[in-house]
């Protein structure tokens, strides 16, 4: 607890030691010039003059969106993308705590945090969408719309960004040195883990069934009964392949503080994620037909629309999927890797299919996001990795903090 | 009324609950049981596209301080237009073969189940108990879903503010009728194309219309039954499909869309918990070491 007590003269500090990685000012700003800092300095200069445009002159000013294409960009990546890929988060959690897969306990952390930063900038990028944006909270306190999927994913997102902070607290109150408080929230894990399962059920499979709404809109091939399940088990494919393409990552990138661990036992650990996904990426599969067949829409499959459907089912779930198998049956992490980003690269396929590509079919003309939409998508998500870096940096995500050691 | 209650019955027999009819029945089927819904019907037969309408419209609602005579200017018709925000109804022409063009004006359909308002998540979007569906501003947050959801295409977004964005669609002059007058449309349409008055009659009407004259008529009521049924109705000289009406969205009132997965959150929400409290309660009893191999290096720390 010795840095919380910090009166006038510790604050300096504090800071140093919080914040500035321990480095003076001077040494901590001349470790920012870095060509990656450079490139986002760039980015932020470019989205934020138009954050102020969207916000002062209106979402014509920036956008391609019109009446009837009220959802572009912002939705279908910035949300649904956002919400299917930030998945690691619970798929993680309920590994580790409720199957007690004590292996994923270093994948966690970070499947959280990227868990929770990826809720938080989907509600950063909702708000760009929005038209009254300030009015966020009206469905949690001023008028219930009870009859609507959209009740239903505001509440869990917005309830379920505060279970993940829940559960991120410990790495906060670890890097703060607050013992006791640590303390208590890890008392509330496993209670936060069910409770943010049964959330993120709820609300994966709720973005799907938003389109339930617009059964003719949505093309016949993607449009089906099936669609919360069809996107909840997808997330699911999505969470894992982002657990494992993060921590490729962060090999990468952060590797001072993994350095500690065994790149075998990581590659093991690899391998063994991706036999779990290749279940679920085969369920989805096989959930892809079964929905075709319920609906009996087998004839829309010899059309243009039909070869684009097959490029996404085949190329992007059953390629993937093939891999991760040869990836288990051979042992070999890079395979793993290469089936990761593949399957992270098809359920963006498919999201942006639901609700862009095929999205009003049957109209003579397509929506093309605005190039500021897409610079505000590239400002959001720079400004995710930042915040990710910047945390990941201070505190023990990526590795255990020796004072706090694996406890259960 | 008789069409009503006898389908009202029909329903109530089938779900055999005759004697708790009235409350088992859906809160629109209810409504409509109680208090003549009141409607419109468009007789495009007698439509020919003076835009008297679109101008009415426009004053009633303060859309635009055109004068009158801006409406003849026929070269609108070149393109076909939708509903915007400053524009609650249009009028397009659909030309044909060989004999005069078909005049159709467009406007929100009044549906007697909203897709707009099972859409809304703050319940901004509401069945009137006159009939229409009404919008209250002051709690639309813009996320724009209502669009997403109207089968037929018809809110609009105010793009262009950036405070106070509106979603906009004919109200059927809701104001107007609470002050016991017709919408603005009705009341000037020198053909006597739109006819106002409770939805009943007026299917009844349409009916009559095209049974004495099958051969103006196709015989098809469009929102007698679409997405559940509207109280907008046409009728028509030429299939509704070649008149840009959607013809694919089958009878069911949109809500029944979503019914099902809303339905499934509670069985979720009650199975759920204890599927993985099992789970959990199950894998604890076995023991950490059991459970898969402990592999971290650097959790010698732990317990
Ligand atoms: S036509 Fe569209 S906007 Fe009008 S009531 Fe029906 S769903 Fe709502
Ligand atoms: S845009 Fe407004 S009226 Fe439409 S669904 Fe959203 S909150 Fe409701």
């Amino acid at each position: 607890m010795s840095t919380t007590l910090h009166p006038d003269a510790s604050w300096s500090a504090w800071t140093r030691d919080k914040l500035l990685l321990g480095l003076p000012l001077r040494e901590y700003l001349r470790t920012l010039k870095t060509p990656f800092n450079a490139v986002a300095a760039l980015i932020l200069c470019v989205g934020l003059p138009i954050t102020w445009i969207r916000f002062t002159q209106g979402i014509a000013a920036t956008t391609n969106l019109n009446n009837d294409y009220p959802w572009g960009l912002w939705i279908g990546f910035d949300v649904l993308c956002g919400v299917a890929l930030a998945a690691g988060g619970f798929c993680m959690a309920s590994a580790v705590h409720l199957f007690k897969l004590k292996q994923y306990y270093t994948l966690m952390r970070p499947a959280i945090l990227t868990g929770f930063l990826g809720y938080f900038f989907v509600v950063v990028g909702l708000c760009f969408d929005l038209g009254r944006p300030w009015r966020l909270p009206y469905p949690m306190f001023v008028s219930y719309g009870v009859t609507s999927v959209m009740f239903l994913v505001g509440w869990h997102v917005a309830l379920y960004l505060t279970v993940q902070f829940l559960e991120f607290c410990p790495a906060i109150f670890e890097w703060l040195g607050w013992k006791r408080v640590r303390h208590w929230v890890l008392k509330l894990t496993i209670g936060a883990t069910v409770f943010g399962v049964i959330l993120s059920t709820l609300h994966q499979s709720a973005l799907g069934a938003l389109f339930l709404l617009a059964p003719t809109k949505v093309h016949p091939l993607w449009y089906s009964s099936f669609i919360p399940v069809l996107f909840f088990t997808s997330a699911i494919a999505a969470g894992l392949s982002m657990v494992i393409v993060e921590s490729m990552l962060s090999h990468r990138v952060f590797h001072r503080q993994v350095q500690h661990e065994d790149p075998q036992q990581v590659d093991q650990v690899m391998v063994g994620l991706s036999r779990s996904a290749a279940v679920v990426l085969f369920t989805y599969f096989c959930l892809k037909w079964i929905a075709l067949a319920h609906e009996d829409r087998w004839a829309w499959l010899f059309t243009s629309y039909g070869a684009w459907y097959l490029v996404e089912v085949i190329g992007f779930v059953l390629g993937p999927c093939i891999a991760y198998f040869v990836a288990a049956k051979v042992n070999s992490a890079r395979i793993a890797r290469v089936a990761a980003v593949w399957t992270v690269l098809g359920i963006v396929l498919n999201r942006l299919n639901v609700s862009i590509f095929t999205f009003n079919w049957q109209m003579p003309y397509r929506y093309v996001p605005s190039w500021m939409e897409f610079a505000v998508t590239i400002t959001i998500v720079t400004a995710g990795l930042l915040t990710f870096r910047f945390m990941v940096n201070r505190m023990p995500v990526l590795y255990v903090h020796p004072e706090y050691p694996v406890e259960e | 009324m008789a069409v009503s209650r006898r389908g009202f019955l029909k329903a109530a027999c089938a779900t055999g609950v005759v004697g708790v009819g009235a409350t088992a029945a859906r809160p629109a089927e209810a409504a409509q049981v109680k208090r003549p819904w009141m409607g419109m019907l468009t007789d495009l037969s007698l439509c020919v596209g003076c835009r008297k309408c679109e101008y009415a419209c426009n004053k009633a609602n303060a859309l635009s301080d055109d004068a009158l005579e801006t409406y003849d200017d026929k070269s609108v018709f070149e393109q076909t237009r939708r509903t915007d925000a400053d524009r609650f109804t249009v009028v397009n022409r659909f030309d044909r073969e060989g004999q005069p063009p078909v005049f159709v004006k467009r406007q929100c359909m009044h549906c007697i189940e909203p897709a707009c308002a099972s859409a809304c998540l703050v319940a901004a979007f509401k069945k009137s108990d006159e009939g229409p569906v009404i919008y209250d501003e002051s709690l639309c947050i813009g996320c724009r879903y209502c669009m997403v959801a109207c089968p037929f295409g018809m809110p609009a977004f105010e793009y262009s503010k950036p405070f106070t964005p509106r979603v906009t669609k004919c109200s059927m002059c809701i104001e107007r009728l609470r002050d016991g007058e017709q919408p603005a449309c009705a009341c000037v349409c020198p053909e006597e194309a739109i006819t106002f008055g409770p939805r009943e009659e007026l299917l009844t009407l349409a009916h009559d219309k095209i049974r004495e004259h099958p051969d103006r008529y196709v015989d098809h009521v469009y929102g007698e039954t679409e997405a559940g049924g509207t109280n907008w109705m046409y009728i028509s000289p030429v299939p509704f499909g070649d008149l840009g009406f959607p013809t694919d969205i089958g009878t069911k009132p949109y809500p029944e869309l979503t019914k099902g997965f809303l339905s499934s959150v509670p069985l979720v929400l009650t199975l759920w918990p204890m599927l993985l409290m099992g789970a959990y309660a199950f894998n604890n009893a076995r023991g950490p070491e059991l459970a898969g191999a402990p592999v971290n290096t650097h959790e010698e720390g732990g317990q």
